[in-house]
């Protein structure tokens, strides 16, 4: 092997461990970036105190990714309730972006109210891990990263370019992180506000006891829950 | 955010957050004064201090002369 071959392959080692890295994890800080956007340059810790979802859409001018715009544009307000900001991404430039969002104004009166990142060179798609070969090696997957108020990941959503996303399952899953957070509590599947939250199963048989004493609805010693 | 234009005017945003600098001010401070999210208003103070329209000290925002004479 030549010595011009082993340094490429070290170079790709190199550049499939710095991606690997750096790609986001649940409970890790998210990676910070600088990007420019519909509304200016943006960094993410400009969101710092407040919830992020970071979302990728394949490309501008699509019929899939209009509905998904259209349904985000509607769940903004909602959002904005629960100080939760929308950032949008996808490989494409600040001028298709804006003549797209101009066009979903112009064929279907909805204003898109939050910024959309222009990742032509793919800086912040490749830091989260956003485009999967698989599918395309031009386009960002359908992915959601919710980010909260500390910059940590706490949830990640990824569907194929084929599939549109569910805008009232991110609706419910911020509300289910947001419940944890303040009740210090789980959520049960299919979860919604006002149903009953899972009380965190005991580690301790100590706990146990004190745990059937509390007055708790338990099926069991592990499987207990309350309302909020 | 693009706080001046290639006319060298303010944009409608960067107008707003000037207009709030009355008093040296925190990017909270002036979110709630314009109802502008938190993030633009840190995006544009930001890059309206690169462009000198606004310093920074002590945590608070204060109008340079030109950010001053760009409003009137």
């Amino acid at each position: 092997m030549s010595s011009q071959e082993t340094h490429k392959i070290q170079e790709n080692n190199t550049s499939e461990a710095t991606t690997t890295a750096s790609l986001p994890r649940l409970g890790m800080a998210a990676p910070l970036f600088e990007a420019v956007t519909t509304h200016g340059k943006i960094r993410l810790d400009d969101f710092r105190g407040g919830w992020v979802v970071l979302f990728s859409h394949p490309a501008d001018f699509t019929p899939v990714c209009t509905t998904e715009f259209l349904a985000f544009a509607a769940i903004a307000p909602e959002l904005r309730k629960r100080n939760v900001e929308l950032l949008g991404l996808s490989i494409d430039s600040t001028s298709s972006h804006i003549a797209w969002v101009r066009n979903i104004k112009d064929k279907f009166g909805i204003d898109i109210p939050f910024p959309i990142i222009a990742d032509s060179n793919k800086d912040v798609a490749t830091l989260y891990g956003m485009v999967s070969p698989g599918e395309s090696k031009t386009e960002t997957s359908r992915c959601v990263f919710v980010i909260d108020p500390n910059g940590i990941v706490r949830a990640m959503i990824y569907y194929p370019l084929t599939t549109g996303r569910n805008t009232d399952e991110i609706i419910r899953l911020i509300d289910a992180l947001q419940t944890t957070d303040k009740h210090a509590v789980a959520t049960p599947a299919n979860w919604k506000p006002g149903d009953k939250v899972i009380v965190p199963p005991p580690a301790t048989m100590e706990d146990v006891e004190a745990r059937l004493k509390a007055g708790f609805e338990c099926t069991d010693w592990y499987f207990c829950k309350k309302a909020i | 955010m693009a706080c001046i234009s290639a006319q060298g005017e303010l944009s409608e945003s960067a107008r707003s957050i000037l207009t709030a600098l009355e008093n040296p001010s925190t990017p909270e401070d002036v979110a709630s004064r314009t109802a502008l999210p938190l993030f633009r208003v840190r995006a544009g103070l930001r890059e309206m201090a690169e462009a000198e329209l606004v310093t920074l000290s002590n945590s608070l925002y204060t109008p340079t002369d030109r950010g001053r004479s760009l409003l009137h």
